[in-house]
């Protein structure tokens, strides 16, 4: 930095890299997870609902679906959980 | 046994086809027969950064089409014996890119006794990108200290992993590097730009090189020279290093910390 640069008021603000560096922690850990997702899932989820409420009373909030493609292993895992209300 | 290195990004301007052509030039230097190919179709540009553009005659997509043979295609570096460009078509259209035809030039590369076969990526991840990389075996990741650079090199990694030959074909991964460009040592000091700590804590991919911002690659363009060829400058050096590493042989890290300055030089920039 030169003399004059020295005394110029807009000098280039300190510290940003870490802010840079953990949006980008967080953007990059969040499209891993949703990379893989197949892109029939929402449809899948709708017709699930469909089914179960042939069956029970439930609102499309009560299913929740999750794909998950574990990298370290050679297979993915398509988990279905419903909320079922009390029996009554 | 011949290799298939794509030089990629995912985002525009951070030095691929600079990256490609000085790469490609270091491979070539050691005797081995190495061939750049310019996958930008439209947007041709390896031709002029290597400075042979006024001898491209037929391109990638007259070879696919079969308007032309490999050949004739092929465009000989006058400087070094064993280095050779396929230029990209400048009028055609990406589409004309198809996996077949990517394929068979590939092939006729490797029975042509090519050992190094060099794939300059466009930006993006649209069929020119993805075709440049399908058959890699391995993968030079180009990135900038900025973000965008950042996320982009992170989601072209994953075409590699799921995208590529090797990854549909259930064979040992594409071995990706990654290769730092416009790195600027005062910046991540005052702690303006990320460091190769941060970026390597987001990409997690080994680090062929690290290439110092310098006016000498701008000038290399300028000149139609591979900044490889420039032994007297920084980025050169760095280049250089990177193909040795890539070749097998450690090198320490070069132009990675600040460069202490002169009483003048401090007094009147620089």
């Amino acid at each position: 930095m030169g003399l004059l640069q020295y005394f110029r008021k807009d000098k280039p603000k300190k510290g940003t890299a870490k802010l840079a560096k953990d949006r980008l922690q967080i953007i990059v850990a969040h499209e891993h997870s949703s990379f893989d997702v197949p892109s029939y899932m929402p449809e899948l989820q709708k017709e699930l609902v469909a089914v179960i409420r042939k069956y029970m009373d439930i609102s499309s909030h009560d299913v929740k679906c999750e794909f998950n493609d574990r990298a370290d292993d050679d297979m993915s895992v398509l988990e279905v959980n419903v909320t079922l209300p009390k029996n009554k | 046994m011949a290799k298939v290195i794509v030089v990629t990004s995912g985002k525009g301007g951070v030095g691929k086809t600079t990256s490609s052509a000085a790469i490609g030039t270091g491979l070539a230097k050691t005797g081995a027969k190495t061939v750049v190919i310019d996958f930008d179709i439209g947007l041709r540009n390896l031709d002029l950064i290597m400075g042979c553009e006024r001898r491209v005659v037929y391109d990638l997509i007259n070879v696919i089409n079969g308007e032309a043979n490999l050949q004739q295609a092929l465009v000989k570096d006058k400087r070094v014996d064993t280095l050779f460009i396929l230029p990209a078509s400048q009028t055609r259209n990406k589409d004309a890119l198809t996996q077949e035809g990517v394929a068979l030039v590939i092939e006729a590369l490797k029975a042509d006794g090519f050992e190094y076969i060099i794939c300059d990526s466009p930006a993006g991840i649209e069929q020119g990108a993805m075709m440049a990389l399908y058959f890699a075996d391995e993968a030079i990741v180009t990135t900038n200290p900025e973000v965008s650079s950042v996320r982009d090199s992170d989601r072209i990694t994953g075409m590699l992993s799921s995208k590529s030959y090797r990854s549909e074909k259930q064979m040992e991964p594409v071995k990706v590097h990654l290769l730092i460009t416009r790195y600027s040592p005062e910046r991540v000091e005052r702690e303006e730009m990320l460091s190769i700590e941060d970026i390597d804590d987001i990409l997690g991919i080994d680090l062929l090189g690290v290439i110092p911002e310098s006016q000498d690659v701008l000038s290399a363009s300028n000149l139609g020279e591979p900044v490889i060829l420039n032994q007297e400058s920084d980025a050169g050096k760095a280049y250089q290093d990177a193909v040795d590493r890539l070749l097998g042989t450690p090198r320490d890290l070069r132009f990675v910390t600040i460069e202490k300055k002169g009483f003048l030089s401090r007094i009147f920039g620089g």
